[in-house]
């Protein structure tokens, strides 16, 4: 098992910089996720960790030993990838044992590591198969095991689940949990879902255009984003945002005034907040309150569009001044119609703000912020 | 396309008749030539002479496939074709092989481990699929002299190589760039390197490109004609050129029947090619007319 | 890995086997030099050879041109005195127009007779396997023999022409292959014979790719099956076309073999096409200057009809 440090990794291809300076202490047994949206540098970084890329500059170390010229098969590695990538013309029992014979381990001690973690997966029944014979879930399940069997220090997940449809998705999910309790072994993971970042994760890194954004346990991202980017990245349906501009910085928290005229109050810390600066308000779609005994934090909207999803209902509201409608998530049985204007209340607990540059005023509450 | 329906009008089933008709009209069209070949070579001469194009032999006999083999004359010598057959077989077995095996580990560096002017290098070599030979028979004679390769067969085997190296290596490239490359990851971090991958994985994976690039490297080399009149000589010309000078050069009397034979034994190689890899043969005509 | 038995728990690094510890950094460096070096030394001979014998071989023989080289190759440059007497040789004219008649008519009938078997056999047509092996075998054979055999069966005097007398058609008369100004149609229908089974089977795979969903909205749009072809399916078979009247074009400029088996160039110089004109003067009559001038000819002709194709596959290469 072993800790994985990167310093100052950049990566280049010829003139272009693709991965821009990362810094990251992975803990030895942590789960960790990189996230982030299509070509933010998440599969580069994790191929250099592999060593299937060569780093351009910066250091990298697993287990405390330097690995920048180590290549891929000397870093105690094994990765999964999102085509399975595993060799079409020989068994399952092959594909797991071809990384051992090649490493010059007996054929017993081979034959026991493979069955080993073919019990583990629960596919001793199929190692005489070949490839094309098999499901996409034990197509996944065989591409595990290849990674087991190599008894790696880190493992790695290049979007595992990706080819796999929604139900096996959910499951293989939780086998994987299941698989990181059981080995204890550090796992990175790289996926575009934030949904699958939030669920395995111990800490998310959150990347965008080879830069990492802001790097923490996926409660912490939801409740504390560090910028606008994390903000809107964590959640789904993703957080509203509406542009305002500072009215009061008070002990409570900042005052914004909506360009409808509306005034709302923000529990964060005022430091650096100055009148009239001009921020961004953020509130996520499950924060609304429609209850009406409070006067203050309150702002109208008309409904264009009711989404009934059963366990909830999604209103989609115009708000005089801002850019965009914003998304609300109320109960299954609200009974708002299209045309119908709603008043809403956006509790200061549950506002976000962000500067001018992006950045999140501290955030007070720390509201169930228990892991 | 198949699921156009038929209503089964009387016009309809006119135009049906009419359409199994032409295609068995072009059928007749395309199998006279070989049946013609074929009976011809089992007549006697007094037989073709006398007898018409399409009548079945009267007494077939080998004897006209057996004077070919052994014993007609191409040219001055009067051995038969059977000397020019082995040498098209030595020609072909090396330049074959040489040339599937270089087109297949080009084609892996330019799917799998592209450098800087990998892809340039590719376009180069597709423009020269293109090349009608004639550009550089001139300096390849000029070439194999200052070389002082002598051999006919060697010859042949070098130039075969080379020219035959453009398709071979489109074919193993455009079959290696559908294999997702993290397979190649996979290997890598499995602990195999650039050879071990190619033996152990790429290699066992492409048989059904290594059949279709076989059959045609068999069926283009066996079937030349151009090289082999240009670079050999005398002893050492492949099977192709002594066909033609058993047919063009014999003075006096005509043997019809030995020269059918002798087209026929021509022909069977890659008609035995074309009969049990058809199917490759098919794709590798097709791939080739893609790109090529 | 649903209910994980227990006694199955990995023991990651207890016991054996465990791969190899992380190695010396020099040692591993010289195993990343080879996969990065290795690729390059291994497609190292192809790149020469194809520089050397493709590109090299065309400039000396550009260069050969320009020289007044005969039986043996002189190197001082003299200008494009062998293209002149290229341009005012009759019998270089003569293979020339031979060329255009030859190949225009073979690229034509080959295009036509592929698409109608094509378009035939696209119809559910029993034993079609059967009939398309039929059509295809010719494609297997030299041109040599393809020339032998078509050689035997025009023969005034004892092939098809007897044939017809024998069946009772004493008048009929099928002497092209000795008739000066109709033996080049004889190379004409021996090279359909062999290639139109080629185009055949390129019209039909693209058939086969046609999406099945358009024609039956066609069908639902009320189109009867001839129109459905004519405004449908054949014009998008236009990539095929296009391949197809390449591959074509290449085989007829550089026809050799199936001449010089058919007719020999002759009777007289009747079917003399540039390829032989370039081998004889090149390689018999000891007119290498010439020979390489009229090679450079015929590599011109090959690229005006080869680059634009190229150019236009190039560029959908790259946008996709």
């Amino acid at each position: 098992m072993s800790d994985v440090v990167l310093r100052g990794i950049r990566k280049a291809y010829g003139e272009i910089q693709t991965i821009h300076g990362v810094d990251l202490d992975i803990r030895d047994g942590e789960f960790i996720v990189f996230v982030g949206p299509s070509g933010c540098g998440k599969s580069t970084l994790l191929r250099m960790i592999a060593g299937l890329e060569d780093i351009t500059q910066g250091e990298m170390l697993i287990g405390g030993e330097r690995v920048n010229d180590t290549p891929p098969a000397k870093r105690g590695v094994a990765m999964v990838f999102q085509s399975y990538a595993l060799y079409p013309h020989m068994s399952v029992y092959d594909n797991m044992a071809f990384g051992l014979k090649l490493a010059g381990v007996g054929q017993n001690e081979t034959r026991t590591a493979v069955e080993r973690a073919a019990k583990i997966l629960q596919i001793e029944h199929l190692l005489d198969r070949k490839p094309k014979a098999l499901s996409g879930g034990q197509r996944q399940r065989v591409a595990i095991g290849r990674a087991i069997v190599r008894k790696p220090n880190v493992f790695l997940f290049d979007e595992p689940l990706s080819n796999l449809d929604a139900a096996l998705r959910v499951q293989m999910r939780i086998e994987i949990t299941k698989l990181h309790r059981e080995l204890a072994t550090t796992m990175i993971y790289v996926t575009h879902d934030q949904v699958e970042a939030m669920t395995l994760a111990d800490r998310i890194v959150v990347l965008q255009a080879g830069k990492v954004e802001q790097v923490g346990a996926p409660l912490e991202l939801y409740h504390h984003p560090a910028n606008l980017f994390v903000a809107g990245f964590i959640g789904s349906p993703k957080m509203n945002f509406v542009d305002a501009r500072i009215s009061a910085v008070e002990q409570r928290g900042i005052t914004v005034q909506l360009s409808d005229g509306s005034s709302v109050t923000a529990a964060v810390e005022s430091a650096g907040a100055s009148v009239g600066a001009k921020v961004t308000l953020g509130i996520r779609p499950e924060h609304f309150c429609f209850d009406t005994e409070d006067a203050t934090n309150r702002i109208s909207g008309c409904v264009m569009a009711v989404e009934q999803l059963g366990e909830a209902t999604y209103l989609y509201l115009e708000v005089q001044g801002a850019a965009d409608m914003l998304v609300v998530r109320a109960d299954a049985a609200h009974p708002a119609r299209r045309g119908e204007t709603v008043q809403l209340r956006l509790p200061a607990e549950r506002c976000y703000l962000f500067n001018e540059t992006g950045l999140a005023y501290q955030r007070r509450a720390a509201v169930e912020l228990s892991k | 396309m198949a699921d156009l329906a038929y209503h089964q009008t009387p016009a309809a089933r006119i135009g049906r008749f009419g359409i199994y008709a032409v295609l068995a009209l072009f059928a007749l069209y395309y199998l006279a030539p070989l049946y013609v070949m074929v009976v011809t070579s089992l007549k006697s001469l007094e037989e073709v002479r006398n007898g018409n194009l399409l009548a079945l032999p009267a007494a077939p006999s080998l004897e006209a496939w057996s004077t070919a083999w052994s014993s007609a004359c191409t040219g001055v010598e009067c051995s038969g074709i059977q000397g020019y057959f082995w040498n098209s077989i030595k020609m072909l077995v090396p330049a074959v092989a040489l040339s599937t095996l270089i087109g297949a580990v080009n084609g892996y560096v330019l799917a799998m481990w592209r450098f800087k002017g990998s892809d340039l290098f590719f376009t180069l070599l597709m423009i020269g699929c293109f090349l009608p030979f004639q550009v550089v028979i001139l300096p390849m004679a000029q070439m194999l002299g200052f070389l002082g390769l002598e051999n006919g067969t060697a010859r042949l085997v070098l130039v075969h190589t080379i020219y035959g190296l453009a398709f071979t290596t489109m074919f193993f490239r455009n079959f290696y760039v559908t294999i997702p490359d993290e397979l190649v990851k996979a290997a890598r971090i499995d602990g195999a390197g650039f050879l071990r991958i190619f033996f152990r994985i790429m290699l066992p994976i492409s048989l059904p490109t290594i059949a279709v690039c076989v059959i045609w490297q068999t069926t283009q080399i066996w079937n030349d004609f151009l090289f082999g009149v240009v670079f050999s000589a005398g002893e050492t010309q492949p099977m192709t050129v002594a066909l033609n000078n058993l047919v063009n050069t014999s003075t006096g009397v005509k043997h019809y029947n030995v020269e059918m034979a002798a087209a026929i034994i021509a022909a069977l190689p890659t008609l035995c090619v074309y009969a049990f890899g058809g199917k490759y043969f098919i794709r590798g005509l097709t791939a080739g007319a893609v790109k090529g | 890995m649903s209910p994980s038995p227990s006694g199955a728990q990995l023991t990651l690094h207890e016991g054996s086997p465990s791969m190899p510890s992380l190695q010396t950094a020099s040692a591993s460096r010289f195993g990343r030099l080879v996969d990065v070096v290795l690729p390059k030394i291994v497609v190292a001979p192809t790149m020469v050879a194809s520089l050397v014998c493709f590109y090299g071989f065309v400039l000396w023989t550009a260069w050969l041109s320009l020289t007044e080289s005969r039986i043996l190759p002189k190197y001082e440059i003299v200008g494009l005195v062998q293209y002149q007497e290229l341009f005012s040789n009759e019998r270089w004219w003569a293979a020339m127009k031979n060329l255009g008649v030859f190949g225009g008519l073979f690229i034509f009938f080959s295009l036509a007779v592929g698409l109608l078997l094509a378009v035939f056999l696209d119809q559910k047509i029993r034993r079609e396997g059967a009939l398309r092996t039929i059509y295809l075998y010719p494609m297997a054979l030299s041109f040599i023999v393809t020339g032998t055999a078509w050689k035997w069966m025009l023969n005034p005097g004892l092939g098809l022409e007897k044939l017809m007398h024998d069946f009772g058609f004493s008048d009929f008369t099928f002497d092209w292959i000795v008739n000066p100004d109709m033996a080049i149609y004889t190379v004409v229908i021996a090279g359909v014979w062999q290639s139109s089974g080629f185009v055949m089977a390129l019209f039909l795979a693209g058939l086969r790719g046609i999406d099945d969903a358009i024609i039956k909205a066609a069908q639902v749009d009320g189109a009867n099956l001839p129109t459905i072809y004519r405004r449908i399916v054949i014009p998008s078979l236009r990539p095929v076309f296009f391949s197809a009247f390449m591959i074509l074009a290449h085989i007829a400029i550089k026809s050799f073999d199936l001449v010089m088996a058919l007719t020999n160039a002759g009777p007289g110089l009747a079917t003399d096409l540039p390829s032989i004109f370039m081998y004889q003067h090149g390689f018999n009559r000891g007119q290498l200057g010439l020979g390489a001038a009229s090679a450079m000819i015929m590599l011109a002709t090959a690229a005006a009809i080869v680059v634009p194709f190229l150019y236009s596959e190039l560029r959908s290469q790259r946008r996709g």
